[in-house]
C-alpha cells in the first residue's frame, strides 16, 4: 500500500516568547538553512508472506481500545498483516428491549448506548419519534435541541481529543478537555438534573426547559472556549511528535470512505463533504451559519484536524442559538403525547383521562414508519422505528455511527506498525456503548 | 495536497442553481412528493415493483427478492441515480407472525441529495436468504452480519457471514427474533453456567488460529480447549 507523502510545518513552542508575548514556535526539525523539514510518513513496510507470523490479540480490556473492543491481529514483524476485530461484548439488546417499551421509556436508554452524546441521542429519537407520531415541535424546543446537539458535540469531541492525546502521549490537552467537558456537564445539571445519562428530550418538547442561570452559563462558556481551543491547537497542531504519530495512518480515499459507508469525520477528513445538518437538514439547521470541515489526505491527522475545527464550528452555532432563543412553550400543546398540567389532573375530566391514558397505555403513533439520522459527533445515526399503531415500537433500529466506521479498520490499518493501530483506532472515535449496542 | 485528489461532495449533482436542502416540515402520513428513483426502478425493472409507498415523506420501494441485487446495482452505478452511501441494512418482523419479513436497505444519493428506501419481504416458512450487496458497498459487511446474527436471514454472496454481537458458539436462536423471549431461551441458571465457563479471550476462530503456525504443535487437549474458548489456566 503506497503512504501518501505531505507536509506538515512541525513546531515545538519550547523557548522563548513571541513579541506578542505567547511562547516562540521555533521549527523542532530544521533543515541546514534553518527551514521546517516535512515529516514523512512512516515507511509501510511490504508484508512478506513466506515469513512466519505471528498472532497477536489486543484487548478486550485494554485501555487503548477505549471499550471492550478485541483485536487479533496477524503480524509480519511489526508490521501488520490482517486485523480481524472483535465485538459484542458489551452487547445488551437494546434494540430488543424497545420493542417491549412505551416511546418515552425508550429515550432513557438512547442515553445508555453512545453515552458521550446523550443529549444529541434524545434529540434524535425525539425527532424520529415526532415523525412516526406526526406531531411538529415548537420555536423554542426547536432551538434549546440545537443547543442540546451541539453542547454533546462538543463533550464528544473533547473526550475524544483527550484520551486521543494519552494513546498517543500528551497528557496535559487531557486536563484541558475534561475540565471544559466538566463545564458543559454542570450546564445539563442544571437543566436536567443529570449529567451523563440526561434523558433530555420528550416526545413532543423537552423534559425541562432551559433555566435562564444554565443559559448565562451558556453565553459564558461560548465566550471562553475558543480560547482553549486555541490553547490546545497551539500546544498539539504542530507538534513534532504528534504530528509524527498521527500524519500518514489510516489513509481512506474519499471513494473508499463512501464505499465504506464512513460517516461524520471520518468521512469528512477523507474529504467527503457529507453533513446531514448540511444535505439532509433537521432543526432548521439550515438558518444557521457554519462551515463543514473537511480534510484532504483521509489520515488520522486530518481527522483530528476536522475535530478540532468543528468545536469551533459548535461553539458558533451555540452563539447563534443563545442570540435567537425564542420565548415561548417548550412543548407542543397536544395531550395526545404531553401530559396536561398535573395541578389539572384533580380538577379537569379531561385532564385526568388523558393522564390516565398516557400513563396507563402510552401514546399510540398511527401505523407507519420513520428513519431519521442526525450529525452525530461520530456520523449519522439514525433511529429507524416501525409502528404497527399499538403503543410501543415494533422495531427499533439504531444506526450506530461508530459501528460502521469501526467495520473499516482492518482496511485502515494493514500494513501499518503495530503502535499504529493504537493511533488509529483512537481516531476513529468509537464508543463501544453504541457498537454493541 | 496529494495530485490524485478529488473530493466527494454532497449535492454535486444538482448543480449550484438547485435549492438548498431544507428541513422537511408538516409532513403527511400518506402521500406528499415521491423520490423520483422509485419511478425510475419501476420503468428501469418491469415487474420487479411490489408496491412503493411515500410514508412520512420517505419513499419505500418493496421489490422482488430475485432481483433486488440488481435493482441496488444499478441504483449505485447508475449515473442518474447515484446511489453511493448505504445508511444502513436491517431487518423488521412484525408482532403479526403471518406477516413477512421485511429486509430493509436504506440508501442515500450524495450527489443527488436522495433518500430511498429498499424493501424486500421474506414469508415466513420458507428459507429466510436475501442477496448481499457486499460486492458493491465494502459498508455492508458488519451491517449483514449483524442482520444475520440477530434474524438469522441469510445474505448469500456474504464472504464472511458469522455472528457478530453474540458469540459463535451461542446456541439459544436468533435475538430480534418476535418468538424470541426476552429473557432469552435458555434459563438464568445456564445462562451464568455457559458465561462463567467462557473464556473470551482464549476464543479465536478457527481461521485465526491457522494464523499462528504454531499452533500445530500446541498439545491436542490445549487446542481443543482454544478453538472452544474454554477457560484455560485453573
Amino acid at each position: 500500500m503506497a503512504t501518501k507523502k505531505r507536509t506538515v510545518e512541525v513546531e515545538l513552542s519550547t523557548t522563548g516568547l513571541d513579541a506578542e508575548g505567547r511562547p516562540k514556535r521555533v521549527p523542532f526539525v530544521v533543515d541546514e538553512n534553518g527551514a521546517p523539514v516535512a515529516v514523512e510518513a512512516p515507511p509501510s513496510i511490504e508484508p512478506d508472506l513466506d515469513a512466519e507470523h505471528m498472532l497477536i490479540n489486543i484487548g478486550p480490556q485494554h485501555p487503548a481500545t477505549h471499550g471492550v473492543l478485541r483485536l487479533v491481529l496477524e503480524l509480519d514483524g511489526e508490521t501488520v498483516v490482517r486485523c480481524i476485530p472483535h465485538i459484542g461484548y458489551l452487547h445488551c439488546g437494546f434494540e430488543k428491549i424497545g420493542e417491549y417499551r412505551q416511546y418515552n421509556q425508550i429515550i432513557p436508554w438512547t442515553d445508555r448506548e453512545d453515552y458521550l452524546n446523550s443529549p444529541g441521542n434524545n434529540v434524535a429519537f425525539a425527532l424520529g419519534a415526532e415523525r412516526l407520531f406526526g406531531i411538529e415541535m415548537t420555536e423554542r424546543c426547536k432551538v434549546l435541541r440545537v443547543m442540546a446537539c451541539e453542547m454533546s458535540r462538543i463533550i464528544s469531541h473533547l473526550v475524544w481529543l483527550g484520551t486521543t492525546c494519552i494513546d498517543i502521549g500528551a497528557f496535559t490537552p487531557f486536563l484541558w478537555a475534561f475540565q471544559q467537558r466538566e463545564r458543559i456537564y454542570n450546564i445539563l445539571e442544571a437543566w436536567i438534573g443529570a449529567r451523563l445519562t440526561t434523558t433530555l428530550t420528550r416526545v413532543g418538547g423537552m423534559g425541562a426547559d432551559l433555566p435562564d442561570a444554565a443559559l448565562e452559563h451558556l453565553a459564558a462558556f461560548v465566550n471562553g472556549f475558543p480560547k482553549v481551543v486555541d490553547e490546545i491547537d497551539r500546544v498539539v497542531t504542530r507538534n513534532g511528535i504528534w504530528v509524527g504519530r498521527t500524519v500518514g495512518l489510516g489513509v481512506m480515499s474519499p471513494e473508499e470512505a463512501v464505499n465504506y459507508g464512513l460517516s461524520g469525520p471520518m468521512a469528512r477528513a477523507s474529504g467527503v463533504a457529507f453533513d446531514v445538518r448540511k444535505d439532509f437538514p433537521y432543526l432548521d439547521y439550515e438558518t444557521y451559519d457554519f462551515d463543514v470541515p473537511v480534510g484532504t489526505n483521509g489520515d488520522v491527522y486530518d481527522r483530528f484536524l476536522v475535530r478540532m475545527e468543528e468545536l469551533r464550528q459548535s461553539t458558533r452555532i451555540l452563539e447563534q442559538a443563545i442570540k435567537r432563543l425564542p420565548d415561548g412553550p417548550v412543548n407542543v400543546d397536544d395531550h395526545r403525547v404531553i401530559l396536561p398540567p398535573k395541578s389539572k389532573a384533580t380538577s379537569d375530566m379531561e385532564s385526568m383521562i388523558h393522564h390516565f391514558k398516557q400513563v396507563m397505555e402510552g401514546p399510540r403513533p398511527p401505523i407507519g414508519e420513520s428513519y431519521v439520522a442526525l450529525e452525530s459527533p461520530k456520523g449519522e445515526k439514525g433511529y429507524y422505528m416501525v409502528s404497527d399503531g399499538s403503543s410501543k415500537p415494533v422495531r427499533w433500529r439504531i444506526r450506530p455511527p461508530s459501528f460502521v466506521n469501526l467495520s473499516a479498520i482492518s482496511r485502515m490499518v494493514e500494513g501499518h506498525l503495530l503502535s499504529d493501530v493504537i493511533a488509529i483506532n483512537a481516531s476513529i472515535d468509537i464508543v463501544m456503548g453504541e457498537i454493541d449496542r | 495536497m496529494s495530485d490524485s485528489f478529488t473530493p466527494v461532495v454532497a449535492g454535486s449533482a444538482l448543480g449550484s442553481k438547485a435549492a438548498p436542502a431544507v428541513t422537511p416540515k408538516n409532513i403527511p402520513n400518506r402521500g406528499g412528493p415521491a423520490n423520483p428513483s422509485a419511478q425510475a426502478i419501476a420503468q428501469q425493472f418491469a415487474g420487479a415493483v411490489v408496491r412503493a409507498d411515500v410514508i412520512w415523506g420517505e419513499t419505500i420501494v418493496v421489490v422482488d427478492r430475485a432481483r433486488v441485487h440488481d435493482i441496488i446495482q444499478w441504483l449505485h452505478d447508475d449515473p442518474s441515480q447515484r446511489y453511493d452511501y448505504l445508511s444502513d441494512v436491517t431487518a423488521v418482523e412484525f408482532r403479526d407472525l403471518e406477516q413477512p419479513i421485511e429486509v430493509v436497505w436504506q440508501l442515500r444519493s450524495l450527489p443527488y441529495r436522495r433518500f430511498l428506501r429498499v424493501k424486500v419481504l421474506l414469508e415466513k416458512g420458507a428459507t429466510l436468504d436475501v442477496p448481499s450487496v457486499w460486492d458493491i458497498y465494502k459498508g455492508a459487511d458488519w451491517l449483514e452480519r449483524e442482520c444475520y446474527d440477530m434474524f438469522g436471514i441469510t445474505f448469500t454472496g456474504h464472504p464472511d457471514l458469522r455472528r457478530l454481537l453474540m458469540w459463535e458458539q451461542y446456541a439459544e436462536g436468533y435475538p430480534l427474533r418476535k418468538d424470541f423471549p426476552l429473557r432469552g431461551r435458555f434459563s438464568r441458571s445456564e445462562q451464568l453456567r455457559q458465561a462463567l465457563a467462557a473464556n473470551p479471550e482464549a476464543r479465536y476462530s478457527k481461521e485465526e488460529l491457522s494464523i499462528a503456525d504454531a499452533f500445530e504443535d500446541l498439545p491436542a487437549e490445549m487446542k481443543r480447549r482454544l478453538a472452544t474458548g474454554e477457560r484455560t489456566g485453573e
